[in-house]
C-alpha cells in the first residue's frame, strides 16, 4: 500500500456554503477517472464538498454517477486523480476502509439484511465501536451486556428520528419499500459518518414521501452537521435541498452550481432535453 | 419504555432458543431413563454416543451453512481432525490421569484445539471464494485430511512422541507403543466417551452457537450471508468475521470427533469421508439452515433410521431414501409447518 500522503490545503476554486468557509472540506475529488472495460465511465472528475453541505449529483441515466459513488466507497478502485477525506488521502483504502475514515452509503437497489430484524441492521452497523470480545460473547460477561444495551439504546433512538421505533423487530425484508430505503439511511448513519452519500433515496416514491423524506434529509443533516451527497432524478427535492449541484453527462462534469444557475445553464437543459433544430 | 422494550425483546429472541434446550434436555433424561430401565435395546444404547455427536455436527455445520452462509463440504475432515487428536491425547494422558470423564473432557478440549487450528490453516485459502467454489475446495480439502490421516504414524516411547507419514519410519524403542497405524488408524481405544458427557458436550454447543449468534459477531456473520456489499459499506471486516464462524465451528467438529472416536475400539480415517461430510449436510438442510433445532432432531432421526430398516434388509437404502424425500416435502409443508408451530410451548399468544 502506497503511504498516505498528508492533504496540504490548497485554496478551492469551488464556492462552499458560507457557514463552512474557513474549515477544510470533508472531501476533495481531484482528476477522478476510471476506465471500465475500455469506456472512460469517468473522467476528470473534480468536486469539492463542504463540512456540512449538501450536494446534488444529477445527470441523464448512464452518466456516471453511481459510478462516482463507487469510487469514491472504494467498489471501484479509480485508475486516475486523488480522493481526499477529512484531508486524508483514500489511496489504496478499501471500502471497509474508506467506511470508518467516514463515508456512509445508501444503495439504488436496496442492500438491506433482509433477514435480520430493523434494528439488527442497525445494530450490525454500529459494529466497529463495540468492543467486546469473544469470551464476553460466549460468557455473557458484564461488557457483554452493557454494550449490547447501549447499542440497542442508540439504535432506537436513531430509528425514531425517521419515526420507525416501532417495526424494531420485524424483518427488514418485510418493510415497506418506503420504509426500506429509510433504514437504509438510518444504517448508513449508524456508522457515525462525516459523510453520507444517497443514492436515489426518492426512486419509486410517491410525491407526499418525497415531501416526507425530504424533511427527513433536512432533519438528518441539522441533527448530525454532517455532508450528504445525493443521487436524485427527482428535481423538485434535488432543487430544493441542494445548496450546490454538479451536473454530469457521459462521466463529464458539464455544469456546477447552485440550484438557481444550473436550471438556467444552457448546457444542462442540452443534456436533458437535447438541442433546438436549427431553422 | 426503552428498557421494557429491550426485555420483551430479548423474550423474542429467546423463546426459540429455550425451546431447544428444553427438548435437548427432556429428550436426554428420557433416553436415560430408558436406558437404566432396559427399555432400551442394546443397539439402541450404543448409538446414542454418536447421535450425540452426530448432533453437535450439526449444530457446528449449521453455524457456516445458515448462519454464514457458505456451502462446506468437508466438514467430516475436521471431525477426523478431532477424533486422531482427541482419542491420541486420551491414551498419552492414560497413565497420568486415571479418571475417565477428565481425560475425556481434556481429550476434547485438545480435539477441539487441533480440529480450530486446521479450520484456520484450511480457512486462509479457502474464505477467499465464493458459493460453489468455495464448497468444491472445502470438499477437496476433507479428502486431503482424509489422506493424510491414512499415511500418518504415530508412536511414543521413553524418548517422547515419535511421528512419520506414509511409511512407520518411527522405530520405537523396546516398550513404546505405535498409536496412530496409518490406514490401520487407532485400535484399542478405552471407550470412555459416555451418554451423559456427549448431551453435556451438546449443551456446550448449543451455548456456545446461540450466544454467538445472539452478539455482535452473529449480527455480521448473518449480514454478510444477507448482502456482502453493504456489509462491506458499513464497515464490517468480511474475512475476520468469515475465519471467526470457520475456526469456532471447526473447533466444535473437532470435540465431537473425539467424542464419536472414543465410543468406539477402533477408528479409522476412511470413517470420515465424503459421505459422512454429506450427511451432515443433509441433517443441516433437512432441520432448515440456520434452524438448531431442526437439524438436531434430523440428526436423530436419520441416524436412528437405517438401523429401525434393518429388518428390510435389502430394501433398507431405498426406505430410507423414500423417508428422507418425505420428510423433506412435509418440512417445507405450510400446514405442517403452522401444526408443528402450534405444538410450541413458548409460542408468544396471538392477539
Amino acid at each position: 500500500m502506497k503511504a498516505k500522503t498528508k492533504y496540504v490545503p490548497v485554496p478551492s476554486t469551488t464556492i462552499l456554503p458560507e457557514r463552512d468557509a474557513g474549515r477544510a472540506p470533508v472531501l476533495e475529488c481531484v482528476k477522478l477517472g476510471i476506465t471500465l472495460g475500455g469506456i472512460k465511465a469517468v473522467e476528470d472528475f473534480n468536486l469539492t464538498v463542504g463540512r456540512t453541505e449538501i450536494v446534488g449529483l444529477i445527470g441523464p441515466n448512464g452518466a456516471g454517477k453511481t459510478t462516482v459513488f463507487n469510487l469514491l466507497t472504494k467498489v471501484y478502485q479509480p485508475t486516475t486523480g486523488t480522493i481526499l477525506l477529512n484531508g486524508q488521502d483514500t489511496h489504496g483504502m478499501d471500502t471497509r476502509q474508506v467506511n470508518k475514515a467516514g463515508i456512509a452509503r445508501t444503495f439504488q437497489n436496496i442492500r438491506l439484511f433482509r433477514n435480520l430484524s430493523v434494528i439488527d441492521n442497525v445494530k450490525t452497523a454500529m459494529n466497529n465501536e463495540m468492543h467486546y470480545n469473544m469470551l464476553s460473547t460466549i460468557l455473557r460477561l458484564p461488557d457483554y451486556r452493557r454494550e449490547e444495551v447501549a447499542a440497542h439504546r442508540r439504535a432506537l433512538k436513531l430509528l425514531s428520528i425517521f419515526d420507525m421505533q416501532h417495526m424494531a423487530d420485524a424483518p427488514a425484508g418485510s418493510l415497506p419499500y418506503g420504509a426500506q430505503r429509510r433504514l437504509e439511511i438510518v444504517r448508513a448513519l449508524a456508522t457515525n459518518p462525516s459523510l453520507l452519500l444517497l443514492d436515489e433515496p426518492a426512486a419509486g416514491m410517491n410525491p407526499s414521501e418525497t415531501a416526507d423524506l425530504m424533511d427527513n434529509i433536512r432533519k438528518v443533516h441539522e441533527m448530525f452537521q454532517i455532508a450528504i451527497v445525493l443521487i436524485e432524478h427527482d428535481m423538485s427535492l434535488v432543487m430544493n435541498i441542494c445548496e450546490g449541484i454538479c451536473v454530469l453527462n457521459f462521466g463529464h462534469v458539464i455544469a456546477k452550481g447552485t440550484p438557481d444557475e444550473i436550471q438556467n445553464n444552457p448546457a444542462v437543459i442540452e443534456a436533458y432535453l437535447g438541442r433546438k433544430k436549427e431553422a | 419504555m426503552t428498557m421494557r422494550r429491550l426485555i420483551n425483546l430479548k423474550r423474542a429472541e429467546a423463546r426459540k432458543i429455550y425451546l431447544t434446550y428444553a427438548v435437548v434436555i427432556v429428550a436426554y433424561i428420557v433416553c436415560q431413563v430408558m436406558s437404566s430401565t432396559k427399555f432400551l435395546s442394546s443397539s439402541m444404547r450404543g448409538m446414542l454416543v454418536p447421535i450425540c455427536a452426530y448432533m453437535v455436527m450439526a449444530v457446528s455445520l449449521n453455524l457456516v451453512v445458515g448462519i454464514l452462509g457458505e456451502l462446506s463440504l468437508g466438514h467430516a475432515g475436521f471431525m477426523s481432525v478431532g477424533a486422531f487428536s482427541g482419542v491420541a491425547t486420551a491414551i498419552l494422558l492414560q497413565g497420568v490421569i486415571p479418571f475417565a470423564p477428565v481425560r475425556l473432557a481434556i481429550a476434547m478440549i485438545v480435539a477441539a484445539i487441533f480440529a480450530a487450528f486446521a479450520g484456520f490453516i484450511i480457512g486462509i485459502p479457502v474464505l477467499r471464494l465464493k458459493g460453489d467454489y468455495l464448497a468444491i475446495v472445502t470438499l477437496a480439502f476433507g479428502e486431503i485430511i482424509k489422506s493424510i490421516l491414512n499415511n500418518f504414524y504415530m508412536g511414543i516411547d521413553s524418548q517422547g512422541i515419535q511421528m512419520s507419514m506414509l511409511s512407520d519410519t518411527t522405530r520405537l524403542l523396546p516398550g513404546g507403543k505405535l498409536i496412530i497405524r496409518g490406514p490401520m488408524g487407532i485400535s484399542g481405544i478405552q471407550k470412555i466417551a459416555t451418554f451423559p458427557a456427549g448431551a453435556i458436550l451438546l449443551i456446550i454447543a448449543l451455548m456456545i452457537v446461540f450466544n454467538l449468534v445472539n452478539s455482535r459477531s452473529g449480527r455480521a456473520f448473518m449480514a454478510i450471508r444477507d448482502d456482502r456489499i453493504a456489509a462491506e459499506s458499513i464497515g464490517l471486516d468480511i474475512t475476520k468475521y468469515k475465519m471467526m464462524a470457520f475456526v469456532m465451528s471447526a473447533a466444535l467438529a473437532g470435540a465431537a470427533g473425539a467424542l464419536f472416536a472414543m465410543n468406539y475400539s477402533t477408528i479409522v480415517a476412511n470413517k470420515f469421508d465424503f459421505n459422512t461430510s454429506i450427511l451432515i449436510l443433509v441433517f443441516v438442510v433437512l432441520g432448515g439452515q440456520g434452524n438448531m433445532l431442526g437439524g438436531i432432531i434430523a440428526a436423530a432421526v436419520l441416524t436412528i433410521l437405517p438401523e429401525k430398516l434393518r429388518s428390510f434388509s435389502e430394501y433398507r437404502m431405498l426406505l430410507y431414501a423414500i423417508v428422507l424425500i418425505v420428510m423433506m416435502l412435509a418440512t417445507n409443508n405450510a400446514e405442517i409447518k403452522e401444526f408443528l408451530s402450534r405444538l410450541n410451548p413458548f409460542r408468544r399468544k396471538e392477539a
